[in-house]
């Protein structure tokens, strides 16, 4: 069943308040979820004061100063601080989204950091991705064809090549799966929006020659039905995009087919 | 919910029993019928509102004319199987006890069934002249 609260040892308790910097004129308080698989205790939520003064602007330039000059415990993942990579994604003032793209003076108050929603957690911020990735693996992400390569490329028109806009810009963050609740409760056979959307690039790709197999391997009641479109996917999406459209895409392909 | 399987491969449980080839009728009926109820809700209110506080008589006349008799089954019938594709919905949703799951799929369509029955039996003895 659902489950409506958290198991015990997930229960999150209050955790440290670290000391304000001193001379700081411009302060920020940001609370962030800790939690330590090896010191056996709950999760809890630290209070750290950084002065945005001496700080970037993104909330990932928080996480870092942090982590360089008060709690060098703090455990994120990050790595282009661009938004093209998807690591630092996260749960931060109640949205999913990249830390890197977003702006502190985004947030009003104290800026609560957690992790993606309904994921395992590894440490701190950091989501267990594993069933997202197998999932991705699923679908098959690469050019499938029967038709002897061409000697250079796979041609293709300049209006096909624009259906791929909106889709290739997915860089798998998650945070798109992991605000939709038919996700939440499902994810073991769900294979969620990001994936869905990764899976329709493929579909709608005109040099791929595996279309009708692709669209198979989604009609199911689970893999693609349990999408109800309440359009958390597309509300957070850190880049822009329309994952809600790509699926409601392939039911209607999916539809089309039969007639 | 995740589950515990050991010394499987993450790629093994994604698949899991594979693809159920299907899902795309159900999805298609859950839009026919709520398609087809938006008019019929229309002639159920209205039907409502023409016979509130009328007598058996005045109902029975009502019923045996065929158009409203048959619009208000047509009414039954779609919203009977619309309420049963949703519920479906809600049951593989939320219940995950495979027992369970079965048990209240097979009371879904029993319940339905034996719901809609009686309406369209009571329309048929209305429109008889019962």
């Amino acid at each position: 069943m659902v489950q409506f609260t958290l198991p015990k040892n997930s229960k999150i308790t209050k955790g440290t308040v670290h000391e304000k910097p001193v001379d700081a004129k411009n302060l920020k308080e940001f609370r962030i979820y800790r939690w330590n698989p090896e010191d056996g205790k709950n999760p809890h939520v630290d209070t750290y004061f950084i002065d945005l003064d001496e700080c970037g602007p993104m909330v990932l330039d928080a996480l870092i100063k942090i982590k360089n000059d008060q709690d060098s415990t703090l455990t994120f993942r990050r790595s282009c601080r661009e938004g093209v990579c998807g690591s630092c994604s996260m749960n931060i003032d109640g949205t999913n989204s990249l830390a890197c793209t977003k702006g502190i003076d985004e947030v009003k108050g104290a800026v609560k950091i957690y992790p993606l929603p309904h994921t395992g957690v590894v440490k701190d911020l950091i989501p267990d991705l594993t069933n997202f990735y197998a999932q991705h693996a699923s679908i098959a992400p690469f050019l499938k064809t029967e038709t002897p390569e061409p000697e250079k490329e796979w041609p293709q028109s300049r209006d096909d090549r624009a259906k791929l806009d909106g889709l290739y810009e997915c860089i798998l963050c998650a945070s798109c799966s992991t605000s939709c609740p038919s996700y939440w409760w499902n994810e073991d056979r769900y294979l969620g929006p990001a994936i869905l959307l990764q899976a329709y690039r493929w579909i709608i790709d005109s040099r791929d020659e595996a279309t009708g197999e692709r669209l198979d391997n989604l009609e199911d009641p689970f893999r693609l039905y349990r999408c109800h479109t309440i359009l958390n996917c597309t509300k957070t999406c850190p880049k822009g995009l329309n994952p809600a459209r790509a699926i409601a895409n392939i039911k209607r392909l999916l539809i089309e087919r039969r007639f | 919910m995740r589950m515990q399987t050991p010394m499987r491969t993450p790629l093994k449980q994604a698949r899991g029993l594979g693809s159920a080839r299907g899902g795309a009728e159900h999805f298609w009926r859950q839009r026919i019928t709520a398609l087809a109820n938006v008019p019929l809700t229309v002639f159920f209110l209205y039907t409502l509102v023409t016979l509130a506080g009328a007598d058996h008589a005045t109902v029975v006349a009502y019923f045996k004319f065929p158009i409203s008799a048959l619009l208000i089954m047509l009414f039954v019938i779609s919203s009977a199987w619309h309420m049963m594709l949703g519920l479906q919905v809600i049951i593989e949703d939320y219940i995950h006890h495979e027992g369970f799951k079965i048990a209240a799929l097979i009371g879904n369509i029993l319940f339905t069934a034996f719901f809609g029955l009686i309406c369209i039996y009571a329309i048929v003895k209305l429109s008889l002249g019962g």
